[in-house]
């Protein structure tokens, strides 16, 4: 690793005034970035943890609406979200190891914004909200591409604010060595619809399968998915799987999803 | 630099360490505890296992300015008061749960963590949670005996082969 100091800040307002330094960098659980650190693809002057910002912390209801400080954990999540949104904790159960778990936090995740990471298929199907520091993004429009989100510099995800579903469930058809998803997809039923979103597939990153939303929003069954087809065209091709077996994989799994959602 | 002061294994320690010094090279490094191993160093194998604040955590992905003020517990602060082999230590030996014995620090870190959360786990739910933890031997079905004996459950049914 290249040298860098690290800030251990304990209140939001404190963490973007540190943020502002040049070449500064948050720094959430590390799980991702501590490995990109060591291969060198990175070289921040200095580290601003979040770990410690008391007000991104915890998992809490109100109404409908489930909302996850930006520094809690997987494991957090997993245990403290199990009531609330089951759907959403045995996702967050299933990232990673139980040892990267009590690190990796959900903020990290959505603004790493890996095109196999887990959580972007959560927010994306459940139409959260990003909360940042100045403002709420819709996860229609935060989610950009492989690796971006709307994030400005020196902007971070404060919390994430799910709407609670009817019923939700998430697919994981994990690459056997990484573990991370091959293709992932988790659906989820509201009254004004379905919503499904797809992960580890797209070269464009997290995405929504609209024709699969459509047909599901009428009939909430395998069934209804079965002359629907997804197109290989953008789908990512690598040593692990091509992309006409991810786009097979997407509809396989969004159908073990709606079955498993009930 | 910066100064971070930290329990370990019940003793109170203070260093400076740089912002990139990671958690395990403090340990290994610094205080000599080369009892937490560094296999992959990429967050794969879980040899560097630790527990901070009573959960496990791969110390080679975690800085030790991170750790300021935390409870940190590795395998030297394993064993029994009286330096016997605790009770998961001795059922690793007496089921033979390692053979070159690397991996073996964080598979006990690991399988503490495990059976703190759920003291009588079933031999799949073993292997779940062994998902971060590597044996390059494959020693597997003698770490899982081990645990599920230390778990106080019979292991005749566990195939050995």
């Amino acid at each position: 690793m290249y040298a860098f100091d690290i800030e251990t800040p304990t209140t939001i307002a404190d963490a973007v005034a540190a943020l502002k330094a040049d070449e500064a960098q948050p720094l959430g659980g590390g799980q991702t970035l501590i490995p990109t650190l060591k291969a060198r693809l990175a070289a921040p002057s200095k580290l601003i943890s979040l770990a410690r910002v008391a007000d991104m912390q915890g998992v809490s209801v109100a109404g409908d609406t489930l909302r996850i400080g930006g520094a809690t954990t997987h494991a957090t999540v997993a245990s403290d979200a199990a009531q609330s949104y089951p759907g959403l904790a045995a996702l967050a159960g299933h990232i990673g190891d139980p040892a990267v778990r009590n690190r990796g936090t959900i903020g990290g995740s959505i603004a790493n914004n890996d095109p196999a990471a887990c959580y972007p298929a959560a927010a994306l199907a459940s139409g959260a909200t990003i909360v940042t520091d100045t403002r709420e993004i819709a996860a229609d429009d935060f989610f950009v591409g492989m690796f971006e989100t709307a994030l400005a510099e020196g902007e971070i995800v404060t919390a994430v604010s799910f709407p609670i579903p009817q019923a939700a469930n998430y697919q994981k058809f994990v690459q056997p060595a990484s573990r991370f998803s091959l293709v992932g997809v988790f659906v989820a039923k509201y009254a004004d619809g379905v919503r499904v979103a797809v992960t580890g597939a797209s070269e464009g990153g997290v995405f929504r399968w609209t024709e699969a939303e459509q047909a599901l929003s009428s009939d909430f069954s395998a069934d209804a998915l079965k002359d629907l087809s997804v197109s290989a065209d953008g789908m990512i091709s690598d040593l692990h799987g091509t992309g006409d077996y991810r786009a097979h994989l997407v509809k396989v799994m969004t159908g073990r999803a709606v079955k498993a959602a009930g | 630099m910066t100064k971070v002061t930290m329990t370990i294994n019940g003793k109170s320690v203070s260093r400076d360490v740089e912002g990139q010094t990671l958690l395990v090279s403090l340990l290994r490094e610094d205080l000599h505890l080369t009892g937490t191993h560094v296999g992959c160093d990429t967050s794969q194998c879980g040899a560097c296992t630790v527990h901070v604040n009573g959960k496990s955590v791969k110390s080679c992905t975690m800085f030790a300015a991170e750790a300021d003020g935390a409870e940190v517990k590795t395998i030297e602060g394993m064993a029994n008061a009286d330096g016997s082999l605790n009770v998961i230590q001795q059922a690793f030996q007496d089921h033979h749960g390692l053979q070159c014995g690397f991996c073996t620090p964080g598979m006990v870190m690991a399988a503490t963590s495990l059976l703190k959360e759920n003291p009588k786990p079933t031999e799949q739910e073993v292997r779940v949670y062994l998902e971060g933890n590597i044996c390059r031997c494959t020693g597997y079905h003698n770490i899982v005996k081990a645990i599920m004996a230390a778990s106080g459950q019979d292991v005749s049914a566990i195939a050995a082969e």
